[in-house]
């Protein structure tokens, strides 16, 4: 499983406003070791955000996606105290979710 | 008018939106970008990964006597760790020396955790493929004083002597390159490729400067240490290799930080 996510949300406007840390290593699978030996391909594929079961956004990352990527999105809806999570998938199968309460 | 003349016309007219718009936009300079980039993702600083991660190495009992650094004094009295970081480096009666933060980690390490120093000292920053326990707990101490006033003291003759002799390696010049750091970092606005180089000898670039290390570099994905920015300096200028946590290192950090004082601590921060 991979490391803890930091997700913020707040509500304002009846617009919520998501703004989500991860942390993955993100590696293209072009790098190069100190040994000169490929640093194999691991990125994360896939990133799923819901909203009380409903989603509200899919993405596909791949390689050009930075390390630590960070995402910001906006949906319509959500109230203070309800539940976000963002989940995602990277190509060795690895998959994390978190979730987090939104703030007013 | 014929048909060329209202083309040319049309062409002028184009090229001269264009100009209008290049200059428009030339107004925004390279820096003004990066403090954009730096404020859209400040809320997402990915340091904040390392201090939590420091937090729970502070916490875990780790060397051959199983102790945590918990009972580590880093100058406010042992286990105090908010806003430590703004009063270093300052004198520590126990070693007799003063301490910048990382060779004070060093000395809870080896005495509280009992982990010998070359162990530590061997790879004393973080890399790709490992992360540096010292620098990871560097990154959560400083985290700890995050909005406290700088306040470093040199009241102590051991504090104002490593001041002065910061204040020498500061200015002096040699290596290959006959270069000092004052040789890059004593006159404002000027830069290396992008990045606005800061002057130490005002007040405002000085504190900006230090208060903004150690910080997540982006091009590198990794938290760089105090010690790592200064060695890092040092190889820039073709110098020898300053020996981690050493007492050049920790004089020149007295001086900077001394420059710094009066501002608040707003590390850790984010870096291009």
């Amino acid at each position: 499983m991979g490391n803890p996510m930091k997700i913020r949300a707040a509500v304002k406007d009846g617009v919520t406003e998501v703004k989500v840390l991860m942390q993955h290593n993100m590696e293209t699978g072009l790098r190069k070791d100190a040994d000169g030996n490929l640093v194999p391909a691991w990125f994360i594929t896939e990133v799923k955000a819901q909203h009380m079961g409903r989603t509200v956004l899919e993405a596909q990352f791949g390689q050009s996606v930075s390390k630590n990527p960070y995402l910001m999105f906006r949906f319509k809806g959500g109230a203070a105290g309800e539940k976000i999570t963002v989940s995602w998938v990277d190509n060795m199968g690895d998959t994390r979710s978190d979730e987090a309460a939104i703030t007013a | 008018m014929n048909t060329s003349k209202v083309c040319k016309a049309m062409l002028l007219l184009a090229l001269a939106t264009s100009y209008a718009a290049v200059a428009a936009e030339g107004e925004v300079t390279d820096s003004d970008r990066i403090a954009q980039y730096r404020e859209m993702i400040s809320d997402g600083n990915p340091a904040d990964f390392d201090e939590m991660a420091g937090e729970e190495l502070w916490k875990t009992p780790s060397g051959p006597k199983k102790a945590t650094m918990e009972k580590c004094d880093l100058g406010k009295g042992p286990g105090v760790v908010k806003g430590a970081y703004a009063e270093l480096p300052r004198y520590f009666k126990d070693t007799g020396k003063v301490q910048d933060l990382e060779s004070r980690l060093l000395t809870c390490m080896t005495t509280l955790q009992g982990i010998p120093e070359e162990e530590i000292t061997a790879k004393p920053f973080s890399s790709d493929a490992k992360k540096s326990d010292i620098s990871t707990l560097a990154t959560y101490v400083v985290g700890q004083s995050k909005g406290v006033t700088m306040n470093v003291s040199t009241k102590h003759p051991k504090e104002k002597e490593a001041y002065e002799i910061g204040k020498l390696i500061f200015n002096y010049r040699a290596g290959p390159y006959d270069f000092a750091c004052s040789t890059c970092h004593t006159t404002s606005n000027v830069r290396i490729r992008m990045q606005d180089l800061p002057n130490f000898k005002a007040k405002n670039s000085a504190q900006a400067a230090y208060t903004s290390w150690p910080a997540y570099r982006v091009s590198q994905g990794l938290t760089r240490s105090f010690q790592w920015r200064l060695n890092d300096c040092f190889r820039q200028q073709r110098f020898p290799e300053p020996k981690f946590a050493s007492e050049l290192t920790v004089d020149l950090t007295m001086f900077l930080a001394v420059s710094a004082n009066g501002a608040p601590y707003a590390g850790p921060g984010l870096k291009r």
